[in-house]
């Protein structure tokens, strides 16, 4: 009953005095807008590396070559670290889960042809890559299982290649020279955007395995194998079964660590966002001293409004206030505005979110979470800050405070 | 309440202001007795302690030796809290600068000191607070806010302010210091009515023009009482009547058409 009038006397009081409760919010307001944006910032930039990976491809496993450091002891050459196109054609027959399956190897080179010359990777891959990748095709058609089987020389182009050497008309059926060898142009590819890297996923070309490591390029170096299960439910069991079979052809004895690694796509975008939530993280500790500030600010102006106050005080204390009566009716109001400058915090950081994202075109997340966050901190920092100015007005003497000028 | 017991008992009081070496003795020793119903006031030359023992009785201060009763209960034993309830309950103050709150209609002024009331006497804030502004004549002014109102409406509203708890005593510290001559016998006139309700009221003035209207009057000299006496108090309403008269023959205007 009494309590709730103090309230009231502390709205009232802070409504009375409209520009005294403007500037104490201002910091609030300020940091918790801060706060938002940033968080927005760096969840939006979380949100859209986790959008690339899914991306990559459908239910999608890579299998990398592992460290070459078991145990800390080097494992010198490391030549049975790599991955072989054996270990592709193993799973391939072996397995129960993998719907397709394609080793990866690159090889960096002039593309010339068109409008001249372009450098650019070539991607020696299986029949199956497009399906693993989920990656379809704008003209033209991907490479059949005989022309992977034969090595012949056929290329599909990415979407950035095409566009560059072949603007305004479709590549299909030309020739390119890469490495001085003809190459016939069957198909051009959808285009796919950055990878999280930054990378360009289209400035690439797809060829068959065995033509790119026999003719293209001198390397046998395979940086990746690519696996697809048939639906998402397989997946861990897939990436239990390939470490089987992984393990097998590369003859680990059972006390011998893993050359290889197998990842999923959570697993690929949780690695990938380690660095972007360290950012995140940064950003709002960065956002959270503004906040701070806000606190500092509500005290400053809290302290000065106590002795501005005096004399409101010395009357309230003289009628049969108590020294609780004042402080809690000064904490009320500290509290009242630092959720109410939060609250308004809250609405200009999503709008500063909105107007972020469209003046760079980043991707911004506000997630209800920090919202939540955001208003109990603001009630924090009213508390906290509130409480040394509530107790000073709180425990002046109502003579001195009435005599107060 | 025991009507034989007095509203206000002092009994030696002294109350010394330590000011780094020197000691100021503002109360030297004051035995005061103040029955119910009584106006009284007190007065003295500037720094004689008036407004020290009006602290003091009035529960804002306590007294550095002595003993101080009201109503029975021994004050300057009390806590902080109790003292403020006593505030609340047992005292009215109207100071000389009003002290009322700005941007605060009269009528939330006069309710401010039942915000306080930890025994919940009066359940309806706005009644009461509109029957203690009726009673002072301001019936018609609740929502104007104190600088919508004269000096004299605003030490009403503070006066209303004091009344609105049923104290048992009214302590006022040169009410009338800041009106003007007739504001002052108004307010006067409205402190005589009060009185003839029985409530007991405290006045501390150092003019004669405001000490004629109360029925007691104790003067102080540095810190201690040198004269107590009752008297005959002049009728402020008999006085008002005459100033009005006075002032309508030195304006005796036309009444302006509107
Ligand atoms: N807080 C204080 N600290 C030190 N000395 C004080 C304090 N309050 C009052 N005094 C001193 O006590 C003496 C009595 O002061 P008090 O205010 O009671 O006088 P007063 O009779 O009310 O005077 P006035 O008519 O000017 O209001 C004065 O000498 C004054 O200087
Ligand atoms: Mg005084």
């Amino acid at each position: 009953m009494r309590s709730t009038r103090l309230v009231t006397v502390a709205l009232k009081s802070i409504v009375k005095n409209k520009m005294r409760t403007l500037l104490t919010m201002l910091g609030i307001i300020i940091g918790v807008g801060a706060v938002i944006v940033m968080v927005a910032v760096g969840e939006g930039a979380q949100s859209q590396i986790a959008d690339q990976i899914q991306n990559l491809g459908t239910n999608m496993l890579v299998i990398t070559p592992g460290s070459s450091n078991a145990g800390g002891v080097s494992q010198g050459s490391g030549s049975f670290n790599r991955l072989k196109d054996t270990d592709a054609d193993k799973i391939r027959s072996e397995s129960a889960f993998i719907a397709g399956i394609s080793p990866v190897i690159f090889t960096r080179t002039q593309i010339v042809g068109g409008n001249g010359n372009w450098r650019s990777t070539v991607h020696g891959v299986s029949t199956d890559y497009p399906v693993i990748r989920n990656w379809a095709l704008t003209s033209g058609r991907f490479f059949d299982v005989a022309e992977e089987r034969t090595g012949k020389k056929v290329m599909v182009l990415g979407a950035t290649i095409a566009e560059n050497l072949f603007p305004n008309s479709d590549p299909v059926g030309q020739k390119v020279l890469v490495r001085n060898i003809p190459v016939e142009i069957i198909g051009v590819l959808a285009k796919k955007g950055q990878t999280p890297e930054g990378n360009d996923q289209d400035d690439v070309a797809l060829a068959p395995f065995l033509t790119v490591q026999r003719r293209l390029s001198n390397f046998t170096f395979i940086r990746q194998i690519l696996a697809n299960t048939y639906s998402s439910d397989d997946i861990a069991k897939a990436q239990e079964e390939l470490k089987g079979i992984m393990r097998e052809s590369h003859g680990l004895a059972a006390w011998e660590p893993d050359d290889f690694e197998i990842k999923n796509q959570d697993q690929l975008s949780e690695a990938a966002q380690g660095t972007t939530q360290v950012m995140t993280m940064l950003l709002a500790a960065i956002a959270s001293i503004s906040l701070l500030v806000g606190g500092i600010g509500i005290m400053n102006i809290m302290l000065v409004s106590v002795t501005e106050r005096t004399r409101e005080i010395g009357i309230r204390m003289a009628i049969g206030a108590r020294g609780a009566d004042v402080l809690t009716q000064f904490l009320i109001e500290s509290i009242v505005m630092s959720i109410f400058g939060g609250a308004i915090g809250v609405g200009i950081g999503i709008g500063g979110a909105k107007l972020v994202a469209s003046l760079t075109g980043w991707n911004t997340v506000v997630s209800p979470d920090i919202i939540v966050v955001a208003l109990v901190f603001s009630a924090a920092v009213g508390i906290f800050f509130g409480f040394y100015p509530a107790r000073k007005a709180a425990s002046l003497n109502p003579i001195d405070a009435l005599r107060f000028e | 309440m025991n009507d034989t017991k007095p509203v206000v008992e002092v009994k030696g009081i002294r109350k010394t202001y330590v000011m780094g070496k020197t000691e100021v003795h503002a109360l030297r020793g004051v035995d005061l007795t103040i029955e119910k119903g009584e106006l009284i006031a007190i007065m003295g030359t500037s720094g004689s302690g008036k407004s020290t023992l009006m602290n003091i009785i009035g529960g804002l201060d306590y007294p550095t030796s002595g003993a101080y009763l009201l109503d029975g209960i021994e004050v300057n034993k009390l806590g902080k809290n109790a003292l403020a309830d006593i505030r609340n309950q047992k005292i009215g103050f109207v100071f000389q600068g009003f002290n009322l709150l700005a941007r605060t209609s009269a009528l939330e002024n006069v309710e401010l000191p039942l915000l306080y009331d930890r025994t919940h006497k009066i359940k309806n804030h706005r009644k009461a607070a509109i029957d203690s502004l009726t009673l002072v004549g301001l019936g018609d002014r609740v929502d104007h806010y104190p600088n919508e109102l004269s000096g004299g409406q605003q030490q009403r509203v503070a006066i209303a302010r004091a009344l609105v708890t049923n104290p048992s005593l009214i302590l006022a510290d040169e009410p009338t210091g800041n009106l003007d001559s007739r504001t002052t016998v108004e307010v006067m006139q409205l402190f005589q009515e009060l009185n003839a309700k029985g409530i007991t009221i405290i006045l501390v003035t150092h003019e004669d023009e405001v000490a004629r209207y109360a029925k007691r009057i104790v003067v102080l000299r540095d810190g201690r009482i040198i004269k107590d006496a009752l008297q005959q108090p002049d009728s402020a309403s008999a006085d008002l009547v005459k100033l009005i008269q006075r002032q309508e023959i030195e304006h005796d205007e036309p009444e302006l058409a509107v």
